[in-house]
C-alpha cells in the first residue's frame, strides 16, 4: 500500500482550467475524500492521479515515484467507477478471477485468492452464479471484489455509491467503510455528498471552481470553516450567517449584534466592513436572558431533535435542538449561542477572519 | 377543497397484491403523507384516488360523493409527479395557465391573469413569467410545476415524491414552502415519499405504508414515539431505532422478544459494558457504534467525544420500546 502525494497539480481544458494548482498528500492507509459541488474538479483530480487524464503541470507520486506522465497501466491502481460494469457472460468467480488470469498468475493461486477476497466481502456462496441475476448489492460487492483481488498500492473511487437510493447506500457506505478498516488500502474516494464524506472519511479535501478550499478531518472542518462555501456546504442544514457591519481590531474578543454583545475567540487579524457571524445550527439555543430576540418562523419535528427556522434583524436563521423544548410559530425568543465554536467571516472575501482558535487549528489547503 | 375517504380499497396486477384493504380518511384541510419504502404502494394509491387506475375493491368518497366509476376529469384533482414535464416551447406562465385553460373549466382570460399572478406569488416565480421553461434551473421547474396544480382549486393535491429529484439544499427550502403554500390555502393534501424527513417536518398526519397495507396513521410524533410495530418504529429516526433480544437487558415485560432502543432510550453510564466499536463524526451529530454480547447497537454521543474503539461504555435502556416476536409492540 502507498502514499500519494500531490504537487502543484493543474488541468487545463484549452481556455478552461479545471484545477487550479492544487497540492495535499494523502497518508498510507488513509480513507480520502475528494468533496464538492459538480464541475469543482474532484473527478478530474481523481483522474489525474489515476492516469486517465495527463495533468497539464505537476507532480504525482504513489509509494515515492513519480508517475504524473505515465500511462494508468503503469501505476497499479484499481479504479471503481459509479457504474459497476460487470462481464455479463461470465459468473462471479470468472468475473473476480479475471484481473489476476489477464496478469498471467497460476491457476491455483487464482483460486486461492479469490476465496480470501470473496470471504471478505461475503460472497463466497454466489461465486458460481451468473452475475445476470444478482441484486444491486451484491453486484457492488463483486466488482469491489473484483478491484480488490490484484491487491493494488491504491483504490481510485469516483460516486461508487451514487446511482443507489438512500437507505441501502447508508448500508453500502458502512460496509465499505468497515472492510476500508479491514484492509487499511489507501483509498481516494470522489463525492458531492457532505454526509457521506463526512461519515467515512479519514480526511476531506473540500474542492469549489477547481480550487482547494480546505483540507482536514470531518470534524475539522466542520468546526473549523475556513471559508463560507465550506460553511455552507458542509452540514445539513448549513452554517447560519448574521450578517453585520462593523469595524473590529485584532485582539477583539466581543461582536454586538442589536445591542447584546456576542463573545467570540479573540481575533488575531483586524476585520472591517461586511462580516458574518456564522454558528452551526446546533449551536443556537433558546434564551430568555438573552436580549437577542428572534421570531419563529416554522418548527420541523425530527423525532430526538428539530429544526427551528427563525427571524432575526441579521436574517433567517436555523437552530437544531431538542424536539422536547416547546416552540410555537410566531412567538418571540431570545437567542444566544455557543461561544466557543462561532466563526467570524468577511462576506467580500468569503474567508474565516482569523482567531486564536482558528490558528490552534491550522488546516487550510 | 374537500375532504376523501378510501373504503377497504384493494388492487392487484396479476398475482401482485399492489394495494390490500385499504381504508383511509382524509379531512379537508390536512396534509397528510403515505411513508414506505419501493414497493409498498404509495404510487398506486394515488394512481387509484386520481382514477388512472381502478380498484378491484372498494370505493372512494370526495366531498361525500362516491367518485369510485368516476373518470380522472370528474373527479376534479390536481397531480404533481416526481418529474417535471413542463411544455418546453411555452412560457412559465402559458405552463400554469395551461390547466385553466381545459374545455371543462372555460375560465376567463381576466381569471386566469389573475390565479397564475396570485399563484407565482406564493411560489416566487413572478419574475420567471416569461421564461421559456427550458430556461429554468431545477428547483425552478419543480416550483412551475406545483404551480400548475395550484391554479386549480381542486378536491385534493396529489403529490409523487415531488422533490425527489433535487439537490438537498434546495428540497430542504421547498419542505418548509410547500408546507406553507398548503397551510396558507388550507388545501387538503396527499403526498408520497419514502423519505422520513419529508413526512416528519411536513405532514400534519403520517400513514405508514407496509407492504401494500396500511399500518398505522397518526401525527409525525404519535408515530415516532409510539409505534404499533418494530416496522413503523423503523421507519422514522435516525439513526435507525435498535433492535436486540428483550433477554439483553433484565426487565422486559412477559411475551417481549425484542426490545426496541432510540438514542434517547438508551443510558450511557450504568448497566451492561458495551465495546466501542467506532465512532462516526457527522458534524451536527457523533453516532456511537457498539458492540454489546454480539449485537450492533448505534447510539449518539458527545460531538467532541474523546472515546475510541475499543474502550468500554456502560449502557442500559431508559423506557424502551417492547415488541413481541412477530414484532408487534408490547405496552
Amino acid at each position: 500500500m502507498a502514499e500519494i502525494i500531490i504537487k502543484n497539480l493543474r488541468k487545463e481544458f484549452g481556455d478552461f482550467t479545471a484545477v487550479e494548482s492544487s497540492s495535499f498528500t494523502v497518508a498510507d492507509g488513509e480513507f480520502f475524500m475528494l468533496l464538492g459541488p459538480s464541475g469543482c474538479g474532484k473527478t478530474t483530480t481523481l483522474r489525474m492521479i489515476a492516469g486517465l487524464e495527463l495533468p497539464t503541470s505537476g507532480e504525482i507520486l504513489i509509494d515515492g515515484e513519480e508517475v504524473a506522465q505515465k500511462p494508468a497501466s503503469q501505476r497499479d491502481i484499481a479504479f471503481v467507477f459509479q457504474m459497476f460494469a460487470l462481464y455479463p457472460h461470465m459468473n462471479v468467480r470468472k468475473n473476480v478471477s479475471y484481473p489476476l488470469v489477464s496478469q498471467g498468475m497460476k491457476k491455483g493461486e487464482v483460486r486461492k485468492k479469490v476465496h480470501e477476497v470473496s470471504q471478505i466481502l461475503g460472497i463466497e456462496e454466489i461465486l458460481d452464479r451468473p452475475v445476470s441475476g444478482l441484486s444491486g448489492g451484491d453486484r457492488q460487492r463483486v466488482a469491489l471484489a473484483r478491484a480488490i483481488v490484484r491487491e493494488p498500492k491504491c483504490f481510485l473511487m469516483d460516486e461508487p455509491l451514487g446511482a443507489l437510493d438512500a437507505e441501502f447506500r447508508e448500508h453500502m457506505a458502512s460496509e465499505l467503510r468497515a472492510l476500508h478498516d479491514r484492509m487499511k488500502a489507501t483509498t481516494v474516494y470522489v463525492t458531492h455528498d457532505q454526509r457521506e464524506a463526512m461519515q467515512m472519511g479519514d480526511r476531506i479535501v473540500v474542492m469549489n471552481h477547481g480550487v482547494i478550499e480546505q483540507f482536514g478531518t470531518p470534524q475539522d472542518i466542520y468546526d473549523y470553516p475556513a471559508t463560507m462555501f465550506v460553511a455552507d456546504f458542509i452540514g445539513s442544514p448549513p452554517m447560519n450567517f448574521l450578517e453585520f457591519e462593523d469595524r473590529l481590531a485584532a485582539g477583539s474578543s466581543i461582536v454586538n449584534l442589536q445591542g447584546q454583545n456576542v463573545g467570540i475567540c479573540p481575533l488575531t487579524e483586524p476585520a472591517e466592513g461586511s462580516l458574518a457571524l456564522g454558528v452551526r445550527p446546533e449551536h443556537v439555543r433558546l434564551d430568555d436572558d438573552s436580549r437577542y430576540r428572534g421570531s419563529v418562523i416554522t418548527a420541523e419535528y425530527l423525532g430526538t431533535t428539530q429544526i427551528v427556522t427563525l427571524s432575526t434583524p441579521n436574517g433567517t436563521i436555523k437552530a437544531r435542538m431538542s424536539s422536547s423544548i416547546p416552540v410555537r410559530e410566531g412567538e418571540t425568543v431570545g437567542l444566544s449561542f455557543r461561544e466557543e465554536l462561532i466563526t467570524l467571516f468577511d462576506r467580500n472575501s468569503g474567508k474565516a477572519i482569523k482567531s486564536e482558535r482558528q490558528e490552534s487549528k491550522d488546516h487550510n489547503g | 377543497m374537500a375532504d376523501v375517504q378510501l373504503q377497504n380499497f384493494s388492487k392487484s396486477f396479476g398475482k401482485i397484491e399492489a394495494v390490500k384493504d385499504f381504508t383511509l380518511t382524509i379531512a379537508n384541510g390536512e396534509f397528510l403523507i403515505l411513508l414506505g419504502p419501493t414497493g409498498a404502494g404509495k404510487t398506486t394509491t394515488l394512481r387509484l384516488i386520481a382514477g388512472l387506475e381502478t380498484p378491484n375493491a372498494g370505493s372512494i368518497y370526495i366531498a361525500g360523493q362516491n367518485m369510485t366509476a368516476e373518470t380522472p376529469a370528474m373527479r376534479d384533482v390536481a397531480m404533481v409527479f416526481q418529474q417535471y414535464s413542463l411544455y418546453p416551447h411555452m412560457t412559465v406562465y402559458e405552463n400554469m395557465a395551461f390547466p385553466l385553460r381545459s374545455p371543462q373549466l372555460k375560465t376567463p382570460e381576466d381569471d386566469i391573469r389573475r390565479k397564475v399572478g396570485e399563484t407565482a406569488e406564493i411560489l416566487q416565480i413572478t419574475h420567471k413569467l416569461d421564461n421559456r421553461t427550458t430556461e429554468l434551473s431545477g428547483g425552478e421547474m419543480q416550483r412551475v410545476a406545483i404551480g400548475r396544480a395550484l391554479v386549480r382549486s381542486p378536491s385534493i393535491y396529489l403529490m409523487d415524491e415531488p422533490l425527489s429529484s433535487l439537490d438537498a439544499k434546495l428540497r430542504a427550502d421547498l419542505r418548509i414552502e410547500l408546507k406553507r403554500i398548503q397551510a396558507q390555502l388550507g388545501a387538503t393534501l396527499l403526498y408520497v415519499t419514502h423519505d422520513q424527513i419529508e413526512a416528519m417536518t411536513m405532514a400534519d398526519k403520517i400513514g405508514v405504508l407496509e407492504a401494500g397495507r396500511l399500518v398505522q396513521v397518526g401525527t409525525p410524533r404519535e408515530i415516532y414515539e409510539d409505534p404499533i410495530s418494530l416496522y413503523v418504529g423503523g421507519r422514522l429516526g435516525l439513526p435507525r431505532i435498535n433492535a436486540v433480544p428483550a433477554s439483553l437487558f433484565g426487565g422486559a415485560p412477559k411475551g417481549a422478544s425484542m426490545i426496541g432502543l432510540r438514542p434517547e432510550h438508551i443510558e450511557q453510564g450504568a448497566g451492561k459494558p458495551a465495546k466501542v466499536v467506532w465512532l462516526e463524526h457527522l458534524g451536527d451529530q457523533t453516532q456511537l457504534h457498539l458492540e454489546l454480547e454480539g449485537h450492533k447497537i448505534i447510539t449518539l454521543t458527545d460531538i467532541h467525544s474523546r472515546l475510541q474503539p475499543n474502550d468500554t461504555v456502560h449502557i442500559q435502556p431508559r423506557n424502551p420500546l417492547y415488541f413481541d416476536s412477530s414484532g408487534n409492540r408490547i405496552r
